[in-house]
């Protein structure tokens, strides 16, 4: 939820995808926000990367200040994250506190206070005129320094002098449980205002990394945990399902289904901005449905995007040529897209990612998933719900005709994980089902839900061959199709049940 | 006559902490022979640089560069006795005139 009221403390767009999302603009500006994960929840990238993005977006200069790795551990490792830090450093854009352990034998001999490490980074602030600072991790200082409670006072003072210079500052810390303490050695006692928590959990066997801001005193955010991942090349990114804003506008424009019978029961078309739901059985029709709906766009001069994550590039072309549809011919002419990957290949997130980008590049009219239930199987149900809204509501954004399939886990009749969780969002539903009739397999269709117009109510049977799909008529004489049990009605009950509703009193 | 011991103090400017390590550092020099030790006092205030490059966090720090290994010291010293035990520098006490 997002409202209006001016926030009265004002927030610094951090430039990382989907944070200044969820922190409604970016994190409070001029203060300084703990970053708080278990180890490997990325904190050290979020870190690295609150510097680099305003090196690149806006300019801005940073001070990153290391307690734990080298500035050359950290300068190698994020080069694979694409950030050329020595660069930075000679152009005077970013430079390194390093308070990373030295090797030499450090005993403790009475009282002491951190007034070099706030010299030293006062200095590199006013240095590069820095306006953001990074602390990478504080747990660090605790162990080089044993005495918790001076530290503890001393990075207290710290945070006050940042806020002094008007810097805004990202301090990470150890967390020892994914939903136990804020952090390790109290550290938010003294940097309380703003927290963001990383995690990296294990679910049902899979890494699951989210982000969460547990508060910014003063200022709105966004609740709950948002699923992240690291991408190479561009760092982190969260994945912000709730924060999404329904703000897409949606149109009248109607869009050619690829089959003309189809587009008469859908009332003229589909909408060009809809998502549409194909669902059925394996072997039913749903491919076939999908190659005529780009089809219907190729021809047509649109541009189509096929995203395939159960055929291989072959398997759909050949297919697609025994329908009579020359995918080699629509992408050879710039037409047609089209993408095959395991669904195993990587998480929920990075397919999101990947898809995303995929789709800014080619800019398609038309995108078709085929099947998008496929991807269940690769995270558990909330992230797929989550990778469900996300991918919806970026195509809606965007203005993109999308048709996605799911194949129901029984032969007949049946619903799925996929359908359960995204008939909401989509705009038509089309049913596929086998219809057993006198010991034979025949196939039907239905237009379950058609948002914003009329639209034919049969079951229609269809058959399927060189030239593609053909639309017949309805089932008269048979009941039970959707529910998965066909029950022929006999033609005499059926005379009774035309009577009961014709015989209209006048 | 080349000194013995080389140390460096980090100080910040005049606070409590830094003028006991001050205070404890010359009284460490009384009680060595002349020359023997070779001190610098570094005030991080002035030369955040020199914190820099020796990689200094806390204040006070005294850093014994010679004789090797380089060892450092973090607080105020306590006594001129602890920092003789502690700095290792003499195996007998020195002779007091």
């Amino acid at each position: 939820m997002s409202t209006n009221r001016p926030d009265r403390v004002e927030k610094l767009a951090t430039g990382i995808e989907g944070l200044d999302l969820i922190g409604e603009g970016g994190i409070p500006k001029g203060r300084t926000t703990l970053v708080a994960g278990t180890a490997g929840s990325a904190k050290t990238v979020l870190a690295a990367q609150f510097l680099a993005s305003g090196i690149e977006t806006s300019g801005e200069s940073g001070v990153f200040v290391t307690f734990e790795e080298s500035p050359d551990d950290i300068r190698q490792n994020m080069q694979s994250l694409g950030w050329p830090i020595v660069e930075w450093e000679r152009a005077g854009k970013w430079v390194f506190v390093d308070g990373s352990p030295q090797p030499q034998e450090t005993i403790l001999a009475g009282g002491f206070d951190l007034s070099a490490l706030m010299a030293r980074v006062q200095h590199s602030i006013r240095k590069v005129s820095a306006s953001r600072v990074s602390l990478d991790s504080l747990g660090a200082v605790f162990s080089q320094l044993p005495h918790a409670s001076t530290v503890r006072w001393e990075l207290f003072r710290l945070s006050t002098t940042l806020k002094e210079m008007g810097v805004t500052a990202l301090m990470t810390a150890e967390r020892s449980d994914e939903y136990g303490p804020i952090s390790r050695h109290g550290v938010e006692e003294f940097v309380a205002d703003n927290v963001i928590i990383l995690r990296n959990t294990m679910d049902e066997g899979k890494r699951r990394r989210t982000m969460e801001i547990l508060k910014f005193r003063g200022a709105m955010h966004q609740k709950g945990e948002y699923a992240f991942t690291v991408i190479p090349d561009s760092g982190i990114a969260v994945i912000p399902l709730s924060a999404i804003q329904l703000k897409q506008r949606s149109s009248n424009i109607r869009i050619h289904s690829g089959n003309d019978e189809l587009n008469k029961m859908c009332g003229g078309g589909f909408f060009r901005d809809s998502i549409l739901l194909v669902t059925g059985a394996t072997g039913c029709g749903k491919t076939l449905m999908t190659t005529e709906f780009i089809r219907g766009g190729a021809e047509r001069n649109e541009r189509c995007l096929l995203f395939a994550f159960e055929e291989s590039r072959d398997q759909l072309f050949r297919n697609a040529e025994g329908w009579g549809v020359d995918f080699e011919r629509m992408e050879g002419e710039g037409r047609l897209r089209v993408i095959c990957s395991y669904p195993e290949t990587c998480g929920l997130e990075d397919h999101l990612i990947h898809m995303k980008k995929v789709i800014e590049e080619f800019r398609p009219n038309r995108l078709a998933v085929d099947s998008l239930s496929a991807l269940e199987r690769v995270g558990n149900l909330k992230a797929y719900r989550e990778f469900v809204v996300a991918l919806t509501s970026f195509i809606k954004h965007k203005e993109i005709a999308g048709l996605f399939t799911a194949t129901t886990p029984t032969l007949m009749g049946g619903s799925s994980v996929t359908e359960a969780h995204i008939s909401t969002i989509t705009d038509s539903i089309i049913l596929l089902r086998y219809v057993e009739i006198m010991g034979e397999m025949r196939r039907g269709l239905t237009v379950l839900k058609m948002r914003g117009s009329a639209h034919d109510k049969n079951i229609r049977e269809f058959t399927i061959d060189a030239t593609g799909m053909h639309i017949g008529k309805a089932f008269r004489n048979v009941s039970g199709i959707i529910s998965g049990f066909p029950r022929q009605v006999l033609a005499g009950e059926m005379e009774r049940l035309g009577e009961m509703f014709e015989d209209d009193p006048e | 006559m080349m000194a013995q011991a080389t140390l460096r103090l980090f100080v910040t400017g005049g606070t409590p902490l830094s003028a006991a390590a001050v205070a404890r550092l010359r009284e460490l020099e009384q009680q060595l022979p002349p020359d023997y030790l070779s001190a610098e006092i570094i005030d991080v205030l002035q030369n955040p640089d020199f914190a820099e490059a020796d990689r200094v966090l806390a204040t006070p720090t005294l850093i014994r560069l010679s004789p090797l290994p380089m060892i450092r010291l973090v607080g105020d010293l306590e006594s001129v006795d602890r920092l003789m035990q502690l700095l290792d520098l003499l195996q007998t006490p020195p002779q007091v005139n």
